[in-house]
Order: C-alpha cells, then sequence, then structure tokens
C-alpha cells in the first residue's frame, strides 16, 4: 500500500466516524432520556403517569394527562387555525401571484421563521392575551391564546414546504387541466392539491411537530394549570411547559418525573417524524414511478 | 345551485388573497411593533454597559458577549461534523442502506424539540460531566441542536457542484482528498457558509435548550467553564419576571434585528450561490 493510499483510506475513516455524529448524538439522546424517565414511570406504574389526572409532584403523584391533552388541544389549535393560512398562502404564491410579488413575499416570509420564540411568546403576551381577557373574558392566558400564537409560528414551516410540494409538480399538469379548459382554481382544487398532497401532508406534520415541541412561547402565553382545560379559554399546561417550569428547581423523583414527560414528548415527536418521513417518502418513489 | 367556476375562481381568490394579505400582516406586525417599542431604547451606552440590579438598569453587554461565545463554540464544535458528514454522503459512498439510516439520524435530529436538546444537555454535560451551567455545557447543546441544518445545507451544496469538476480533477491525477479539499469545496463554500450562517440565526434565537446548560449568570464570562446568560434568555427573563419593560423591549429589538441581518444575508449568499450553478 502506497502512502496516498493510506492517507486517503485514513481520511474516509475520520469522514466515515463525522458522518456518525449525527445518529450518534440521537442514540445518546435517546438512552439519556430514557433512562432518566423510564424508571420512575415502572416504579409508579405506567398508567399512572399516562391517565393520572393529578399532577403534584410534592405528593409523588405524577398523573400527565392534564399536560398530554394539554399539548394535543395547543397543537390541534394551532393546526386548525395556521394550515388554511398557509394553504391559501402557498396556492396563492405559486398559482396566482405575478413572479414579482412571489419574489419578494416568499423571502419574506421565511426570514420571518428565524424569529425566536421568546419574541412570539411576548407579542402574544403584551398584546393577544389582553385583548382575548377584554373581548371573551377569563384569564387571557389560555388553550385560545396558545392555539393563536402556535398556528401563526407554523405558517413559514407549512407555508415553504407546501410551495415546495406545490412548485414540485410536473408542468404538464398544470398545462394539461388548463387546456381542457378548467379555470386556474379548479386546476388548483381537482389537479394540483391532490398531486401534491403528501408533499403538503408532510408540511403539515412538520408544522405539527414545531407546535407539539415548542416551549417558551407557550409558557409565556398558556397560563400554565396543571388541569384539563373545559373551554378553550382556560389555562393549559402542555409537556413541553411542564418540563421547562419546574426543571429549574425540581430534584429527586420530581426530576425524573419531569424526564419521563421528556420521554413521552420525545415518543409523539419521533412519530411524527417518522410520518412526515413516509409521506414525503412516499412521494419521492411516486415521482420516480 | 351551481355556481359558474369564472365566478367561483373570483370568489375564491378573493379569500385566499386575503387570507395571504392578513397573514403576511400579521407576520410584519410582530417585528415592526417589537422595533417600534425596541428601537427607542437602544444606544451605543445600551450595547456596552452591564446589566445592573437584574437588568433593572445599564445594558445587555455581557449577554452580547454570551450570545457570541455560545454560538462560536456550537459552531466550533458543529461545522467540521456537519460539513464531514455531508462530504462523506456526497463524495465517498453511494446510496445504500448506510446513508439512508445517516439521512433519518439527521431528519429526526432536526425535529427534536429545543427542550429535549436542554434536558439532554442539562443531565449529560451539566451534571453527569460536571462542566456546570457553562458556555461549554450550553455550546456543546446548541451544537447537537444545529448539526442536522449544517448537514442539510452542505450536502445540498456539494451536490449541486456539477460533477465535470470532478471528473476533470481525477483526470488530472488527483486523489479523491485533492478533488474534494481544492475542487469541490472551494465550489460549494458560500453553499456551506450559508447553512453555518443559518445555524448562527438559530443559536441566537434559542432559550430552551440555553437555559437549562448555561444557566443565566449576568456576570461577563471570562472562559468555558463560566455561566452565561444569552439575550433571548436575558429577554425571557425580563420580560417573564417583569423586571424592566423598555430594556426588555431594547434587547427584543437587538435580538430580531440581529436575526433579521443574519437571515437576510443567509438569503443573499444563497441566491447568489443558487444563481451562479443554474
Amino acid at each position: 500500500m502506497t502512502g496516498i493510499d493510506r492517507k486517503e483510506n485514513f481520511i474516509r475513516a475520520v469522514l466515515l466516524l463525522a458522518a456518525f455524529s449525527a445518529v450518534s448524538v440521537l442514540a445518546v439522546i435517546t438512552v439519556f432520556i430514557f433512562a432518566e424517565g423510564t424508571p420512575v414511570m415502572f416504579r409508579r406504574g405506567v398508567g399512572r403517569f399516562l391517565f393520572g389526572l393529578n399532577w403534584f409532584p410534592g405528593e409523588g403523584r405524577f398523573g400527565l394527562l392534564p399536560m398530554i391533552v394539554g399539548s394535543l388541544e395547543v397543537t390541534l389549535g394551532a393546526l386548525i387555525i395556521g394550515v388554511p393560512f398557509a394553504l391559501a398562502c402557498a396556492i396563492i404564491l405559486t398559482e396566482f401571484s405575478s413572479p414579482r410579488l412571489r419574489n419578494i413575499l416568499k423571502p419574506v416570509i421565511e426570514l420571518l421563521a428565524g424569529i425566536p420564540s421568546v419574541v412570539y411568546g411576548f407579542i402574544g403576551v403584551v398584546v393577544l392575551v389582553p385583548f382575548i381577557r377584554e373581548t371573551f373574558g377569563g384569564p387571557g392566558f389560555s388553550v385560545l391564546a396558545a392555539s393563536i400564537v402556535l398556528g401563526i409560528m407554523i405558517l413559514p414551516t407549512v407555508i415553504s414546504i407546501s410551495i415546495d410540494a406545490l412548485q414540485a409538480l410536473p408542468p404538464s399538469y398544470r398545462e394539461g387541466a388548463l387546456a381542457m379548459g378548467a379555470t386556474r382554481w379548479q386546476t388548483v382544487r381537482m389537479v394540483l392539491l391532490p398531486s401534491a398532497r403528501s408533499g403538503i401532508v408532510a408540511s403539515v406534520i412538520l408544522g405539527m411537530g414545531r407546535a407539539v415541541g415548542e416551549t417558551m412561547a407557550v409558557i409565556m402565553i398558556a397560563g400554565n394549570a396543571a388541569a384539563v382545560p373545559r373551554t378553550p379559554l382556560e389555562p393549559v399546561r402542555t409537556l413541553t411547559s411542564n418540563i421547562a417550569l419546574e426543571m429549574s428547581y425540581a430534584s429527586g423523583e420530581h426530576r425524573e418525573a419531569l424526564f419521563a414527560t421528556g420521554v413521552i414528548l420525545f415518543v409523539i415527536i419521533m412519530v411524527l417524524n417518522t410520518l412526515a418521513n413516509v409521506s414525503s417518502s412516499r412521494r419521492a418513489r411516486r415521482k420516480k414511478g | 345551485m351551481r355556481v359558474h367556476p369564472r365566478l367561483e375562481q373570483r370568489l375564491v381568490k378573493v379569500v385566499l388573497w386575503s387570507m395571504t394579505a392578513i397573514t403576511v400582516f400579521v407576520l410584519l406586525f410582530i417585528v415592526a411593533y417589537i422595533l417600534r417599542r425596541g428601537l427607542p431604547v437602544l444606544s451605543l451606552s445600551f450595547l456596552t454597559e452591564n446589566p445592573h440590579e437584574m437588568g433593572r438598569t445599564g445594558g445587555i453587554f455581557s449577554t452580547i458577549v454570551g450570545t457570541l461565545a455560545l454560538t462560536a463554540m456550537a459552531l466550533a464544535v458543529a461545522t467540521p461534523l456537519g460539513v464531514g458528514t455531508a462530504i462523506f454522503l456526497n463524495e465517498y459512498t453511494w446510496e445504500s442502506r448506510l446513508t439512508r439510516i445517516i439521512r433519518f439520524g439527521a431528519d429526526c435530529l432536526a425535529g427534536i424539540p429545543s427542550i429535549i436538546f436542554g434536558l439532554f444537555g442539562f443531565i449529560l454535560f451539566v451534571i453527569k460531566l460536571g462542566f456546570g451551567w457553562s458556555i461549554l455545557s450550553g455550546g456543546l447543546t446548541l451544537a447537537f441542536m444545529i448539526l442536522p441544518t449544517i448537514i442539510r445545507t452542505s450536502e445540498e451544496a456539494l451536490r449541486s457542484v456539477p460533477r465535470s469538476y470532478r471528473e476533470v480533477s481525477m483526470s488530472l491525477g488527483s486523489t479523491k482528498w485533492q478533488m474534494v479539499t481544492r475542487v469541490v469545496l472551494p465550489s460549494a463554500l458560500p453553499g456551506i457558509v450559508t447553512g453555518v450562517i443559518l445555524s448562527v440565526g438559530r443559536s441566537i434565537g434559542e432559550t430552551a435548550a440555553v437555559i437549562f446548560t448555561a444557566g443565566s449568570a449576568l456576570r461577563l464570562p471570562t472562559s468555558i467553564f463560566s455561566s452565561s446568560r444569552t439575550m433571548s434568555v436575558h429577554f425571557y427573563i425580563l420580560a417573564r419576571e417583569g423586571i424592566s419593560m423598555p430594556n426588555a423591549y431594547g434587547t427584543a429589538a437587538v435580538l430580531v434585528l440581529s436575526i433579521l441581518l443574519v437571515n437576510i444575508v443567509t438569503y443573499r449568499l444563497m441566491h447568489r450561490f443558487i444563481r451562479k450553478y443554474s
């Protein structure tokens, strides 16, 4: 073996090592979260964790159901509020706007994806919460406020991935439908949206992941009461806020219970990731075939 | 009742256009709201003085230093790993189960919420490895968070370098590594830099992962083992505990401006890069 070959092999080995960094980090995170979080779940009973209604860490009662329901509610709310607007934007920008307007609006929307979540939360506190309190009553810090802010926060994600999905369609789809006398809207509704469905679904799932995982904005506006809200105007605590609120002072079994909260969050996110992955790889396969 | 397709289209267009207008308005409103209240607070002394009385008076100098230190730490760790991964995936191997696993890992990592990174960084770096609340713990945690972004953008940058560049280099008798370092990487550099800058934006804005790993000390950090507060953590604490609204707005304005700047630079670079190769 020559010196050059040896050097090349060495470089390849180093790069292979680097390539495993992401997978290893993922593995290490999984191991640590589960190792810290699952023992207390089994000791206290998995059922009590998942379906218990009472979160009193001081008394050793760790019912996470209010937080699980809370996370699902605000996420669902965010989708109901955010997705229609996001799709409207995606359709307008790909099908109805002039290229010039698209070239201005798309980057503006993408620039805003970088605004930190604390800023969104803060705007929620100073603008939205008082508005809800005065208009609908209640404390203002509520499921509704959290849903609206999260709905806004997922807009850039859903918009840009939906635009990519619509733009990736072969031009012949559009041309064929228009040539048959369909209006632009009929083309969008009957041809483009159905064909881009898997990409759009992937964008919604990714938006959902962002909403479930969002922490700081939610803490600031959701009110954080650890009880299942009966109306959208009542405060709510999500899985993420449960961790962030109590992490700074928790110890012993309480801290373990927060890691258990992390385990549940982790599982939800992994399921969503896999779904998004399946949905977009189905699209890729169909494009190839 | 059947509506004529042309009328239907006209109605739908009105609805969709108004929804788009509302969306753009809301997003711009958020930026404008922060800037209108925050910009008047900004001054040279706000940027260059340390915070006093928990941030009630004084500026935000130590939090700017903290943010920069954490971001630099994160980039120093994540850039070699991310670019290395991209080079391996794009230049040193072909599509296989292995590359699918690596890509899936990166995708999953990208979807993990920041609070999970915070928990993980807290238990591993702060507690188990004994780094305490420090720039080191926070920087490493952030590095793991931005790794997927750097991998993804570097890979795209490498992929957009035309095949012929590689063929010419190889045909001139270069080794693979010479080809990568002297031909492929220089051509892909703007794209890679774009990914790195994008990650800078993400690090600056991150709060949940940082607050549990870097802590919230207001002193000027002296080493990578000092605890340090970043701008976003400072803003969060000022706003949540109602310490000082003017200073909260001022910090938010600096935060928003720096992120907008970072994103605009990224966008420009990306645009130039795309134009070059298409």
